[in-house]
């Protein structure tokens, strides 16, 4: 198991375009991911998942990942929501 | 994780059972209630306070109060004053009954709020542990979908891609409820039963590959889906494995652990072509059944037996 926190900062958060950006990078990896925000977990690879926690600009959140490449995945994903998607 | 404190408001308490404020002190909406045991405070009012659990809601019935009625002034202070220095979060007052002068100066002091409802004692009782134990109740998103088929709540488990959300559409077409999809949030609300629901920004959507989002309320109608199911079932749906062993009787039940709950539990085999809303109807009738005392696969056995034993005379 590897996590990481990371603030998201970039302008809507977690939503809609940046949300399917950023499942289909935690798709591309085999390991399980999650992302945990006061303390509800959801399946990172899941897109309503991931919007039900409602993840606005400035919110911090813990990626964790379990399985063969659980390091690289968190890193990525990390990285994609630290470099604002990329906006 | 599994095992942190849940609270709950008070006000929303208040606005569920509709209780009159007597008395709301300061800063009400920051009251925290923690504890979904209550108290009725009879011994308390009588003076002995061993084991007393302060992070309960006190419930003031006919019995306390016709006890304190026969006291004096100066001991009904004394025993407010035991009671509410203890920091407890409210007192509630049932069956509408009066209010005692001595109290209003105490809960000031001690910033308690004074509740009232008409309720009688038991009824009000019964219905606010009910309701705390689900507020309270330890919980967990698991990914998943949750549908409600022929009455049994039936949650699908599995990777994704593996086609729950396409399942529980074709579920839906056939008449029966989407409860959740993706993210289902479980709740233990009793030591034996669990309750799952959606998490509130994302209630009766679904997700289909290749279309995207849709709303299952507007597009099938109120009566395709639900806001809370028990959870009676789970099956686990996974990718048809060649030369794996699938069960072939259900002579054997298995369970999966959710919350510290055993739930019956089936995997699935899942194959292109295989019609699996009719493979997740016929589960959810044969653990109906088998709820019901009927089990299929004893019963053959059974059969099986006494056709041996018949052959052997």
């Amino acid at each position: 198991m590897f996590s990481k926190e990371v603030l998201v900062c970039n302008q809507v958060g977690l939503h809609a375009r940046p949300a399917t950006f950023f499942i289909q990078k935690a798709n591309e990896f085999k390991s399980g991911i999650w992302v945990e925000k006061d303390e509800r977990r959801v399946n990172a690879k899941s897109l309503l998942g991931v919007l039900s926690l409602g993840i606005t600009r400035g919110v911090n959140i813990t990626i964790l990942a379990d399985g063969p490449d659980e390091e690289l995945a968190v890193n990525s994903l990390v990285d994609l929501i630290s470099s604002n998607f990329a906006e | 994780m599994q095992e942190a404190v849940y609270s709950v408001k008070l006000e929303e308490i208040i606005e569920r059972f509709k209780l009159e404020c007597v008395f709301c002190g300061e800063n009400i909406s920051d009251v925290m209630v923690e504890s979904a045991d209550i108290n009725r405070p009879a011994m308390q009012v009588t003076g002995f306070y061993d084991y007393f659990d302060a992070r309960r809601i006190q419930i003031l019935g006919m019995v306390e109060h016709t006890y304190l009625q026969n006291q004096e002034s100066w001991q009904r202070e004394e025993k407010f004053r035991a009671l509410f220095s203890k920091r407890i979060p409210a007192l509630v007052v049932t069956r509408g009954l009066e209010i005692f002068e001595e109290m209003y100066p105490i809960a000031k002091e001690y910033n308690i709020p004074i509740l009232r409802t008409q309720l009688s004692t038991s009824a009000f009782m019964s219905a606010l542990i009910s309701y705390l134990n689900v507020a309270l109740a330890p919980r967990i998103t698991r990914h998943g979908v949750l549908v409600e088929v022929y009455g049994e709540g039936v949650l699908l488990l599995g990777e994704s891609g593996v086609g729950k959300s396409e399942a529980a559409v074709e579920l839906v077409k056939r008449g029966h409820r989407l409860v959740a999809d993706d993210a289902v949030e479980i709740k233990r609300v009793s030591s034996i039963s669990l309750v799952g629901s959606a998490p509130e920004i994302i209630r009766h959507f679904i997700e289909i590959r290749g279309i995207g989002i849709i709303d299952v309320k507007r597009i099938f109608g109120v009566g395709s889906v639900k806001d809370n199911e028990k959870i009676d079932l789970v099956l686990n749906l996974e990718a048809w494995v060649e030369g794996k062993h699938y069960d072939r009787l259900g002579l054997v039940e298995e369970k999966t652990e959710i919350l510290g709950i055993e739930v019956p539990s089936i995997v699935i085999p899942v194959k292109p072509g295989r019609n699996l809303a009719v493979i997740i109807e016929i589960a959810a009738m044969n653990n109906r059944q088998k709820r019901m005392g009927y089990n299929a696969a004893e019963a053959l056995s059974q059969r099986l037996m006494e056709g041996i034993d018949k052959t052997r005379e």
